[in-house]
């Protein structure tokens, strides 16, 4: 018996991943949720029909989405994590100690219970002492926050689904406003190849623009994500993604790491010339 | 209403049927279900233009209907409560124009609270009645017209005991509600018709806990926007009749200017809407107030902003308050409410109903969900921080008592001048001047021109409202009557 999982990643474009067991489904609240066991990309987690995660690659995004601003700002004591019920993220931070409180947003608490169940070495995480998981609504949780954090990892899945409200300016205003004077946000920033998905990548940019003095891109390559490259917008008030990039302290804190590294560090602020041009677009209405 | 039958959507049904037969079109629309139109079919969808058809024997016909119209009329009728319904597809603005054309005639008067929408004194235009306005009651912090006082009603009455007819709002745009049960009782009395313009209480028929509709406080006819809070297609909208009014001769009204091909579209949008309220309107619009009222506390937290809900109720002039509308009061901020309005559509991506001068109004419906709200609120708050400032020279009031001179028929057929707009103080204006929306003008035909409407339309142009009403459509002239000495057509304003 043949089984697949199909990701739509366009009209046009899917990518089918063969299954061996369906090991969950549930409709929660909020969403539906799948877990799928693949041979080649072990363990999947599927959201509304869209592939969230597998346990062969998820590394590469969840260290990259931390490592960087950690490797940048040098004191990084208070973290939010909007999204990010799957653990991932907090898996990353939590190999810093000198992390002094983690909050997590995860509206949907059936998330965190079938990760934990499911996929523990990354959800396991959630169980460390410094973290506190919220279950509300994203945009509800910024609004009362001000000057409460050194770092904000937006961690939200896709812009159409429940999450689109961690994609809009009010929110980034809110974020804003909830960081520290030397704070930084990272957020996901979508792919830069399919049209419909460009077009997401430039109003983001945009909108991290006219709210924070400093924004870059980065990229990543995530092979089970729409056409495999990802990016991911650093938005700063204070600290520069590559001057102020700390590459011995970070070798000296020991982390261990599979795809993050300080000399990559460096190289993923360089784009490719149509991405730059994507992003230039945008950057020169300001 | 029998639960039973509401499940029945007879329009729906038959276009189904006449969908399986596979009916060979030789008569119009000639698109022929969409086969002529690919492009549109593109945009639209199969089942779309499928059932963009002609009357026909099994679908009825709007003008005189028979068999499928007639029983989603008489469905409808039992839903809200009336006598009769009749389906419109030239929106609540030819309900509310059929409404006041069945009962008025030229030199007929009809008493209104000035603050009504400009379908209503469009239906004067055309009619030649005589409009006696009773001034509504002013907020003065929020600037907002609100509903028309009992004594100033019943004083209209009394003073005009040949007027014909009672309009009311119920609700206004705001969502204010007159004490319409008493007025009805007033005007009963006194032998005159109570209209009700319902463009904004399509809900009252459905929800618990909501203000009094027109049907159950007693009224003669309601014109009810179903496609405003009842969820059908755009245009489509309800007049309903209540005992004692002859459903012949509004029908003969409304045929004297609604089309002849009216859309099974419109008219099946018609019939599955009040289907859907009469069997699950009330938890609906249940949960609409409980997220209004979220809505509410989550602003008010925020703090300068007030969304204001029925504390305002005082027994009179705010009778009652809808609990579904989000209206909210931004001045404090700094901003107009207008300001808000742009700055929310083009930033943030979010486009809400109205702003005017002081105020903001986000429509929520039946189709709304928390998360919208929540986006809706963290905008705000974050527009509070980028944009606050200091409100002196804020203008707020939004109405201003008209001075009539003459009915509005004669002034928009009499000899005309154009005008620069700062020269025409002192002269009567010959055309309609209005932020649109909410559409309630500033001025009518044959009303006077003063400095302060004058001021009012350069503050409101000059921050960004969309008026609409005049020849020029930038509205720097102002087309005004020749040689028409400004005398107050008698007790015409109270």
């Amino acid at each position: 018996m043949e089984m697949w999982f199909s990701d739509i990643h366009t009209d046009g474009v899917k990518l089918s991943i063969r299954i061996e067991e369906q090991l969950f489904s549930s409709q929660s609240q909020v969403q539906r949720i799948d877990v799928l066991e693949s041979r080649d990309f072990g363990k999947i987690l599927v959201v509304d029909g869209d592939l969230m995660l597998t346990e062969r690659d998820e590394f590469i995004y969840h260290e990259m989405i931390t490592h960087v601003p950690m490797a940048v700002h040098p004191d990084v004591k208070e973290v939010l994590v909007m999204g990010g019920g799957d653990g991932g993220v907090v898996r990353e931070l939590i190999k810093y100690d000198t992390i002094e409180q983690i909050d997590v947003v995860e509206p949907d608490p059936l998330l965190v219970e079938v990760c934990r169940k499911y996929i523990p070495e990354i959800a396991n995480s959630l169980t460390d002492s410094r973290v506190n998981i919220y279950h509300e609504d994203g945009l509800r949780f910024i609004r009362s926050k001000g000057d409460a954090y050194d770092l904000i990892i937006i961690d939200s899945p896709n812009p159409f689904g429940a999450g689109e409200g961690l994609f809009t300016k009010e929110f980034y205003g809110n974020c804003y406003n909830a960081l520290h004077e030397d704070g930084i946000m990272i957020n996901q920033n979508e792919s830069p190849f399919y049209t419909e998905e460009a077009f997401q990548c430039q109003r983001m940019h945009k909108r991290i623009l006219e709210t924070f003095p400093i924004c870059r891109v980065y990229q990543a390559h995530i092979p089970s994500y729409p056409s495999g490259h990802w990016l991911f917008g650093f938005a700063s008030k204070k600290y520069h993604p590559l001057n102020d990039l700390d590459k011995v302290g970070w070798k000296l804190r020991g982390i261990h790491t599979r795809y993050y590294e300080p000399r990559l560090h460096a190289g993923v602020f360089a784009l490719p010339v149509y991405v730059e041009a994507l992003l230039r677009d945008v950057e020169n209405i300001e | 209403m029998e639960r039973s039958k509401q499940t029945r959507a007879p329009i729906y049904e038959a276009l189904e049927n006449f969908r399986r037969n596979r009916v060979v079109p030789f008569d119009v629309p000639g698109h022929k279900h969409g086969r002529g139109n690919p492009e549109l079919v593109q945009l639209l969808g199969e089942r779309c233009v499928s059932i963009d058809v002609n009357s026909m024997k099994p679908l009825d016909n709007l003008c005189h209907p028979v068999s499928v119209i007639k029983e989603a009329e008489e469905l409808a009728a039992d839903a809200f409560g009336a006598d009769h319904a009749f389906l419109m597809v030239g929106g609540t603005t030819s309900a509310v124009q059929s409404m006041i054309l069945s009962c008025c005639k030229k030199g007929d008067k009809i008493i209104m609270p000035r603050n009504v929408h400009r379908s209503a004194i469009n239906a004067l235009v055309l009619c030649g009645a005589k409009p006696i306005y009773v001034n509504p009651d002013v907020d003065q912090k929020l600037g907002i017209a609100l509903g028309m006082k009992r004594e100033d009603v019943i004083r209209a009455m009394e003073q005009n005991p040949d007027a014909v007819a009672v309009l009311v709002n119920n609700p206004t745009y705001y969502g204010i509600c007159s004490d319409l049960r008493a007025i009805v009782k007033a005007a009963h009395d006194k032998g005159m018709l109570v209209l009700a313009d319902e463009a904004h209480g399509t809900h009252f028929y459905f929800g618990k806990d909501l203000p009094v509709s027109a049907m159950a406080a007693g009224a003669d006819i309601a014109s009810v926007s179903m496609h405003k809070s009842g969820g059908s297609l755009t245009q489509s909208s309800f007049l309903l009749t209540g005992k004692g009014v002859h459903p012949g001769h509004i029908r003969q009204i409304i045929n004297l200017t609604q089309t002849t091909s009216g859309s099974y579209l419109l008219l099946s949008s018609l019939d599955i809407s009040r289907r859907n309220l009469a069997l699950r309107g009330e938890e609906s619009f249940r949960a609409v107030t409980a997220l209004a009222e979220y809505a509410r506390d989550e602003i008010n937290k925020i703090g300068d902003y007030y969304a204001f809900g029925r504390e305002m109720i005082n027994g009179d002039s705010i009778y009652d308050f809808d609990p579904t509308k989000l209206s909210i009061h931004t001045l404090d901020i700094g901003l107009a409410g207008i300001e808000v309005y742009d700055i929310l559509r083009d930033e943030y991506d979010i486009q809400i109903e109205f702003g005017d001068l002081g105020n903001i109004l986000a429509y929520l419906s039946i189709g709304d969900r928390i998360r919208e709200v929540e986006r809706l609120v963290t905008a705000l708050a974050d527009l509070k921080r980028r944009y606050k400032k200091d409100k002196t020279g804020m203008l707020s009031q939004e109405y201003i008592a008209p001075k009539v001179v003459m009915t509005p028929q004669d002034s928009f057929y009499a000899a005309k001048e154009s005008l620069p707009l700062e020269e025409t103080a002192g002269r009567v204006c010959s055309e309609f001047v209005m932020c649109y929306p909410p559409g309630i003008p500033v001025l009518a035909p044959g009303e006077e021109i003063t400095d302060e409407i004058i001021n009012y339309i350069v503050y409101a142009k000059e921050k960004g409202c969309s008026m609409t009403g005049p020849e020029d459509e930038r509205i720097q002239r102002l087309n005004v009557l020749k040689n028409c000495e400004v005398k107050e057509y008698g007790n015409v304003v109270f």
